[in-house]
């Protein structure tokens, strides 16, 4: 088993707003949930450090508003932390804060390293485009600039997925909710990311859609080796899939262990409260 | 050699919300050799799976240690031991199994097990060999190796719960009260299972409320009492 940690975070912080002289000083600020009643300020995430390891898949769980998806939107730049550093285990950028690069820098790390599944897919794919051309936007970014080549990893992606091929040249508008989820997989896998950010991939999709997502989710680990987060808010899809957990409240990391030790001796309060909700 | 210790064990379960303390196990001393089979029995909510889950990591207990005797790490204390040391133990030495199967939906039995085997980075055909060999030797009805467990009896997915655990082979087996709810036949295999398991050295701690059954399989039974040991005895 390896012990370096491929991804590490440390005290990231993402604030909407400028603060004032109530909420800017960490010891002394008293927020409502994470706002700040004098100014305004939203502390959307706040002190957040954890590492992945190679091969696993790290949950994080939280209700609405907690910050998970503001997390991943920081790890993958599509929101720029406000502190904090960010460390991947890569040779290019062994020992360099991440956040700190140029945003071009960035680009590159989002193109070669990591992939992300949103929760909507909107988000994650171009709606009008083909299916394989959405593949093939993404290799592009990556740096391939062979036709026949991406046609074919993007084949081999879709069909990973389980898209029938005769359909490959299809839009995405036109397919069902689990589709379009299963080709933003195969888009977010095209580079082969050793990282995967997944948003909320099972929300809203019925039981049987969103039992081939998690089969995928769990083949995709075990047969490519990626380490993933998975967010969610449904405590039965971290249990099937995650080796370790964090609980997010108000932006703040409240807990955090192995995921049956979280889910069946939670200690903080909030956390009781979750899995007491369980039905 | 001592295999397995557990030194003045203290679990109690705070509900934060409601103010109360659950209080489920105080100052247990314990210690097991390897190969041996050791039952643990006593009232329902006496603290018997307590035991099991602290030593399993499920459950952080608020006192004592737990030493085991890792092949990869040595004399470790399982309550000290890093998340990602309690992972690769799991993975490798440590098995648990309850009488429920909570597994991924539609998987057949056959691929439970045999992810079981990929998991500790076995390549498939020995995987698949693997699942042949432990699906066939715990007598799983070939019929059913490639339907999902859910439609089972309890009987079938208790032997789909053992394979899945017993197929990497664990050093150390936790089985949490395995034959709850199976009628007497279905009992009669678990326990062909648990000695075959036990024919083949692996060290087993389980919790029974059967005591005939556990009269006739375990090296020693201790009985929980006032959240603790209350006698330790050999059984025949």
């Amino acid at each position: 088993m390896h012990d370096e940690p491929i991804l590490k975070i440390q005290r990231l912080e993402k604030v909407f707003g400028r603060g004032c002289s109530h909420c800017q000083h960490e010891d002394t600020r008293q927020l409502e949930k994470n706002f700040c009643p004098y100014c305004g300020t939203v502390y959307a995430c706040r002190n957040i450090s954890f590492e992945l390891f190679p091969g696993e898949i790290l949950g994080i769980v939280g209700e609405s508003g907690s910050g998970k998806s503001t997390l991943m939107q920081c790890l993958y730049f599509d929101e720029t932390a406000t502190g904090g550093e960010m460390f991947i285990n890569h040779e290019d950028f062994k020992g360099k804060n991440i956040f700190a690069l140029s945003n071009q820098q960035k680009r590159n790390v989002r193109n070669h390293i990591l992939g992300m599944v949103y929760q909507n897919p909107t988000k994650g794919l171009k709606m009008n485009f083909s299916s394989i051309g959405n593949i093939a936007e993404k290799l592009i970014a990556a740096g391939n600039r062979h036709v026949g080549e991406m046609e074919r990893v993007g084949m081999e992606l879709l069909d990973k997925v389980h898209i029938p091929l005769f359909r490959m040249k299809e839009e995405p508008k036109r397919f069902s909710g689990g589709m379009q989820q299963r080709v933003q997989i195969a888009k977010a896998l095209s580079n082969y990311p050793p990282i995967l950010f997944l948003d909320e991939v099972t929300t809203g999709l019925d039981l049987s859609v969103q039992a081939s997502v998690l089969d995928l989710i769990k083949t995709i680990q075990r047969e490519m080796g990626i380490s993933m987060i998975v967010v969610s808010h449904d405590l039965a899809v971290i249990r099937m899939l995650a080796d370790r957990t964090m609980v997010m409240l108000n932006g703040e990391v409240i807990e955090a262990g192995l995921t049956d030790q979280v889910l069946e001796d939670p200690q903080d309060a909030y956390t009781q409260q979750l899995v007491y909700s369980l039905l | 050699m001592t295999f397995l210790k557990i030194e003045g064990l203290k679990k109690n379960f705070q509900i934060v919300h409601l103010n109360q303390t659950i209080h489920a196990v105080q100052q247990l001393d314990f210690s097991m050799e390897q190969g041996e089979f050791v039952g643990i029995t006593g009232k329902s909510g006496s603290g018997k799976s307590t035991i099991l889950k602290s030593i399993y990591r499920t459950y952080l207990p608020e006192a004592g240690r737990i030493y085991f005797d890792s092949e990869k790490y040595g004399w470790l204390d399982l309550q000290k031991a890093s998340e990602r040391e309690i992972i690769y133990l799991r993975k490798y030495e440590i098995g648990y199994v309850s009488q429920f199967l909570n597994v991924m939906p539609r998987t057949t039995a056959r691929q439970l097990v045999e992810q079981s085997v990929l998991a500790t980075g076995r390549s498939l055909i020995e995987a698949q060999k693997e699942a042949e060999k432990v699906l066939s030797h715990f007598e799983l009805d070939r019929k059913l190796w490639d339907t999902y467990p859910n439609t089972f009896s309890g009987g079938e997915k208790l032997r789909v719960n053992i394979a899945i655990a017993a197929v990497k082979k664990p050093r150390l087996l936790l089985l949490d009260e395995p034959t709850a709810s199976l009628d007497q036949q279905s009992k009669q295999k678990v326990k062909e299972v648990i000695q075959k398991l036990k024919e083949s050295g692996t060290t087993l701690l389980g919790v029974f409320h059967d005591i005939e059954f556990m009269d006739e399989l375990c090296d020693h039974i201790f009985e929980m009492s006032q959240q603790s040991f209350k006698r330790a005895g050999a059984a025949l």
